[in-house]
């Protein structure tokens, strides 16, 4: 075998698929960023409604996370997509795309951050109680800090995959990185160029997340920027 | 159209090449993983290094993209790639990371006593790791490597990109014609769900009585 | 008592003459284990009591029924001029206000600094300004000999000077009660006398104090009533001098093998 490889198509003056690519990026940076701010949030709730006293609440979430535990998240998006499409609820692929990443998500953020709560010592909990904060003040002040960082290298990890996983939102459409990728093949048949490149792209997108993650980190956790111990 | 028993039988053929498609992945990626996490903990730095290199870059791409440079890879050859073949290569691939990784964890988990218990009997390194070591790891990585072949069949459905039929392809193909997604789709969850849902309960129990047993 | 035309509110007189903290037989039980069988005791205002027994005698359950950690199942708690009963929560909220616990295990925020776990409560329930709370820290903190350490980590302290800090972070909530559950008994031996310490200055300066201890010495020399718990009854109470002659075999035996 001796194949050539040709990357030129990049620089094509008619085509300047360069652009496209870098426009496909920017769209899964977008979808990504959205879908972990969503997911965190409906996440973090999710793992607050877990610890409640109503049980129906906690059965209810613990079906949830199982059910997307489960169930691989394409098939949760054709069902999202083309499911809520047939009894007339349309949305743009971006937007189906969204929603079914953060459904997706959440689930997986859920159970991380329930592990992170279960981890604070009950101790912590009675003093709080005992120095008159409410229930909201105890979670917020109490309990979910140390909870977030104790699981934020877990955390840091999932939405690392999940934005691996927006590479499968080509399927319903959405123009992100693999649709821009590929029309680009469809059009010079460079299929193997073509997803070198792309895979160049995402692995460069994986180091600035996690890069971003612990910038995170250091941001808003002062104990470990001082001490660099987990707490 | 209404679902009928054709659709269905349609959908459970996908299912066997799902099933079939994992084992294949699970196989491939084990043998591959091992080699990753035997090499993770050699004493040779090079080997070493080659291994994190490589779980550290299969980790950042997506294994959709790793099917595509598959298919395509391979097809560079000239010859006519099956699908089944492209879709296994990747899954197999992108497992080894993720393997090679978790099992590595569980082979340093094993106490440092016993390494040096080993050496103190003069075993030799490979003795030393397949007598002694590697035992009480694989103890170790039971739980952890079933909850992640519940990844792998869930990885499955990615060769959809490349019109591999398998479960979520079949079913995606019925609902052309049919257009009943809700329905569809759902019995296609229903059926990931009773490949996946024993797997991660014995996951998670097996989990949990390792946990009892070393507090 | 006599009507005057400008009567003074009604709750504050009784109230102050009051004791600070009365249990009114009390029971408790976990599931069918009872572990109060009917307590009755009273704090008076600025007294410190001491509750002493075996390990598993109720005391510190009897401690924590008081700020409502524990619900009580018959019986009632006055507290402050508020009661705990067992059905009504009502009260718990002022109750916590009023009351201060410091555990055996700290229980320090961790990922708090020191003015930080001290300024929390303050700020989040009374709703105190920023500056005033950290005044209200530095104040607290002197009391407790650490000025020097309001910027650290739990992590970063000792044993007796985290529990010197989880004292001054009951303080800061300017309580009318403080409960101690054998604070001492995770520290080491030299870390013992500097808790010690504070809670005795504590205790001169008029505070309300109800504690738990192994420490015969210190509740001989501190006490003003020793409340001695067999098998969740209160056995035999009696002034600080009471442990020099024992009056049941069971105190005479607590006190001679010493705990
Ligand atoms: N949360 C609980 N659930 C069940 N039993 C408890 C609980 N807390 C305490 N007990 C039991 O109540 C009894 C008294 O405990 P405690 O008040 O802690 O005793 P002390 O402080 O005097 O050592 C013990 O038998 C203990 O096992
Ligand atoms: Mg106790």
């Amino acid at each position: 075998m001796n194949y050539q490889f040709d990357f030129s198509f990049l620089w094509d003056p008619d085509n300047s698929y360069w652009r496209d690519i870098l426009h496909g990026t920017w769209l899964t940076v977008e979808l990504t960023l959205l879908a972990i701010v969503l997911g965190f949030t409906l996440g973090a709730a999710c793992a607050i409604g877990s610890t409640s006293r109503m049980p129906a609440l906690r059965r209810a979430i613990a079906v949830y996370v199982e059910v997307i535990r489960n169930t691989p998240l394409l098939v949760q998006t054709f069902w999202l997509f083309f499911g809520l499409a047939s009894i007339g609820f349309k949305f743009s692929a971006f937007t189906a795309a969204v929603i079914a990443l953060t459904v997706n998500i959440a689930a997986y953020t859920s159970e991380i951050i329930r592990s992170g709560i279960e981890s604070v010592r009950k101790g912590q909990i009675e003093a709080a109680e005992s120095l008159g904060l409410s229930r909201m003040q105890l979670l917020f002040d109490v309990v979910l800090p140390p909870a977030i960082e104790r699981v934020l290298p877990s955390l840091s990890g999932q939405f690392v995959l999940m934005m691996l996983a927006t590479s499968i939102m080509a399927q319903i459409s959405t123009e992100e990185l693999m649709a821009a990728a590929s029309r680009i093949q469809s059009e010079t048949f460079r299929g193997f160029e073509i997803y070198i490149v792309v895979a160049v792209v995402y692995l460069a997108l994986t180091v600035a997340l996690r890069f971003a993650f612990a910038l995170l980190a250091w941001a808003a956790f002062p104990r470990r920027r001082r001490l660099g111990t987990p707490v | 159209m209404t679902f009928s028993l054709a659709n269905l039988v349609y959908l459970l053929q996908g299912t066997l090449w799902t099933v079939a498609l994992a084992l294949l992945s699970f196989v491939g990626g084990g043998v591959l993983g091992l080699a990753v996490a035997l090499m993770r903990v050699s004493r040779f730095g090079a080997l070493r290094f080659a291994a994190g290199t490589w779980i550290q870059v299969i980790q950042g791409i997506p294994l959709p993209v790793l099917i595509f440079l598959s298919y395509f890879g391979l097809g560079v050859t000239g010859f006519d790639v099956p699908a089944l073949a492209a879709a296994a290569l990747s899954i197999a691939v992108n497992s080894s990371a993720f393997l090679g990784d978790i099992w590595r964890g569980c082979i340093q988990a094993v106490a440092k006593t016993q390494w040096e218990a080993a050496d103190s009997l003069a075993l030799n390194g490979f003795q030393r790791m397949v007598d002694v070591v590697l035992p009480q790891a694989i103890r170790l990585a039971i739980p952890a490597t079933i909850g992640f072949s519940v990844q792998i069949i869930k990885n499955t459905s990615y060769a959809v990109v490349i019109g591999f039929i398998e479960l979520t392809q079949s079913g995606k193909i019925i609902n052309n014609a049919l257009y009943e997604p809700f329905l569809i789709f759902t019995i296609v969850g229903l059926v990931y769900f009773a490949l996946c849902s024993p797997l991660s309960n014995a996951s998670r129990r097996l989990e949990a009585r390792l946990r009892a047993r070393g507090a | 008592m006599t009507l005057h035309a400008t009567a003074p509110a009604p709750a504050v007189e009784p109230a102050a003459a009051a004791p600070a903290v009365r249990f009114n037989a009390v029971h408790k039980s976990f599931g069918t284990l009872e572990v109060l069988k009917g307590i009755s005791f009273a704090v008076g205002r600025g007294e410190v009591v001491c509750l002493i027994g075996r390990s598993g005698s109720g005391k510190s359950t009897a401690l924590r029924c008081i700020n409502g950690l524990e619900r009580i199942t018959t019986g009632s708690i006055d507290v402050c001029g508020h009661v705990v009963s067992p059905d009504g929560r009502a009260d718990l909220h002022a109750v916590r206000k009023r009351v201060g616990i410091v555990f055996q295990s700290y229980n320090l925020f961790p990922h708090l600094t020191v003015e930080q776990n001290i300024t929390l409560a303050p700020r989040r329930v009374k709703k105190t300004a920023p500056a005033e709370a950290r005044a209200i820290a530095a104040d607290v903190l002197a009391k407790v000999g650490l000025s020097d350490k309001r910027d650290s980590y739990p992590e970063q302290l000792s044993g007796g000077q985290q529990q010197r800090v989880a004292i001054a972070r009951a303080l800061a909530m300017q309580p009318e009660v403080m409960l101690f559950d054998e604070v001492t008994s995770a520290l080491d031996p030299e870390l013992t006398g500097e808790v010690l310490k504070v809670m005795e200055d504590l205790a001169r300066g008029g505070m309300t104090m109800v504690l738990v201890t192994h420490e015969m010495a210190f509740a001989s020399r501190v006490a003003d009533k020793i409340i001695f718990m067999h098998q969740g009854r209160v056995h035999e109470a009696g002034p600080r001098d009471m442990l020099s002659r024992p009056e049941t075999p069971e105190l005479r035996q607590f006190v001679g093998t010493g705990l």
